[in-house]
């Protein structure tokens, strides 16, 4: 009868004022034992101060085949960056 | 190492001329050392590979926690044994990391246990080895762990992004447990006559099967070549065994303790230190079942995992009764 328990994807936030980031991912039965794990196999040396977890199969991601028409775009609008434009060294810093 | 003599899923490289579009394309990405992504196109024989060979690291990080975890409550005093029993802890963490890599590409965990416990995956030979004393405990740490480190270093920069990734975050971990394992025989090497004898003793029992764990030598090792081309593995068993050799003399010469083998000689020429092969008849049979310790380890694996068994199935049963009951309150 055994089952085996869901795979979770797990998120930690490093320090105060950073967001958190993707680190791995662990099973557990629910959210709950989730982050207990998470707190045992992903922050035994002070790598957080807080924790989310989201079930694997609950996250949509982007094909790796779209990568062209995704983000090809952006690569030809290069006036968005701001060093696009020349700023006389007389006006100072902008 | 902690994977090894891993069966490249086919024999021989692919020539470029061979490859489809397809794969020559996959080729490139690796040889300009961009990471292969779980969702990436991938050869099948790649993946394959992968997966036995991020098993059977995964399975050795969680086995070789038998042999430490043997002297947890036999450690000498408290603070040694809080430290052995982080160490412990680290290993099964770090048997997680490398099952969930292994699982990115489509292989459960569940499912790599059970090829284990039926004796279809392997785990590495370093591990059928006994710890018959506190002093095996230092030297495991500091030779086997130093051994492994030499491994996973090179291996951080693994072609697959999930593998390198739990390996870097595995080598900042695994510096800790070479580190402690040094200092327990440090203690035991400029301690009375008799520690000295032991640490001497186990120095002696484990150096030849710590470089083992490297595999054959790269004139034996037939499946290497696919797997070097694909960057599953960076380095040669030969090149991490010397530059294993080469990093431990020193440590041990500060120990005042010697190596088992005679034929340990600096080589001006090479620039590296010389030394004996180890009774490669002994690995193959250790790979084989035959080791001290293969039939208890397995042994022990299993009854652990079916020990756990109601543990397992309570909490996931426990998980879906709150879950209906929050259903029904809704």
């Amino acid at each position: 009868m055994s089952k085996e328990w869901p795979l979770w994807e797990i998120f930690i936030r490093g320090q105060h004022g950073l967001s958190h980031r993707h680190v791995g991912s662990l099973h557990a039965p629910d959210a709950e034992m989730a982050i207990k794990n998470a707190r045992d196999v992903y922050t035994r040396r002070n790598e957080g101060v807080s924790i989310w977890v989201v079930k694997a199969n609950h996250i949509a991601a982007s094909s790796p085949d779209e990568k062209g028409p995704l983000y090809e775009p952006s690569e030809s609008k290069i006036y968005r960056h701001p060093t696009f434009f020349d700023i006389p060294d007389e006006v100072g810093s902008m | 190492m902690y994977a090894q003599m891993i069966k490249t899923a086919r024999s021989g490289v692919k020539s470029r001329e061979e490859m489809t579009d397809q794969e020559r394309a996959f080729q490139d990405k690796v040889d300009r050392d961009i990471k292969i992504e779980p969702q990436d196109w991938m050869p099948d024989d790649y993946r394959a590979t992968l997966i036995r060979q991020m098993g059977q690291h995964a399975h050795s990080e969680v086995v070789g926690q038998l042999p430490e975890g043997n002297w947890i409550t036999r450690a000498p005093t408290l603070e040694r044994k809080a430290i052995l029993l982080a160490k412990v802890q680290d290993e099964a963490g770090h048997g997680l990391y490398l099952y969930s890599a292994a699982e990115t590409l489509g292989e459960s965990r569940d499912e790599l246990v059970r090829l284990l416990h039926e004796g279809r995956m392997k785990y590495s030979s370093i591990f059928n080895y006994p710890t018959l004393n506190w002093a095996d405990i230092g030297a495991v740490g500091w030779l086997v762990d130093g051994a492994a480190i030499v491994n996973q270093v090179a291996l951080q920069r693994t072609s697959y992004g999930p593998y390198s990734r739990a390996m870097i975050r595995i080598c900042k971990e695994e510096s800790f447990h070479a580190r402690q394992g040094y200092h327990a025989i440090m203690k035991m090497a400029f301690g009375s006559p008799e520690q000295k004898k032991m640490a001497q003793d186990a120095v002696n029992r484990l150096w030849f099967p710590a470089i083992m764990m490297f595999g054959p030598n790269d004139s034996e090792s037939t499946h290497s070549e696919q797997s070097m081309a694909w960057k599953i593995k960076v380095k040669s068993n030969d090149e991490l065994r010397q530059q294993f050799v080469d990093q431990t003399i020193p440590q041990i010469e500060y120990l005042g303790l010697e190596l088992p083998d005679p034929g340990i000689k600096w080589n001006e020429e090479r620039g590296h230190y010389d030394f004996s092969d180890p009774d490669w008849s002994e690995f193959f049979d250790v790979i084989k079942g035959n080791g001290p310790c293969n039939v208890d380890r397995l042994k022990d694996r299993v009854k652990a995992w079916d020990d756990g068994a109601w543990v397992r199935d309570g909490l996931m049963a426990h998980a879906e009764k709150k879950r209906a009951r929050k259903v029904a309150a809704e």
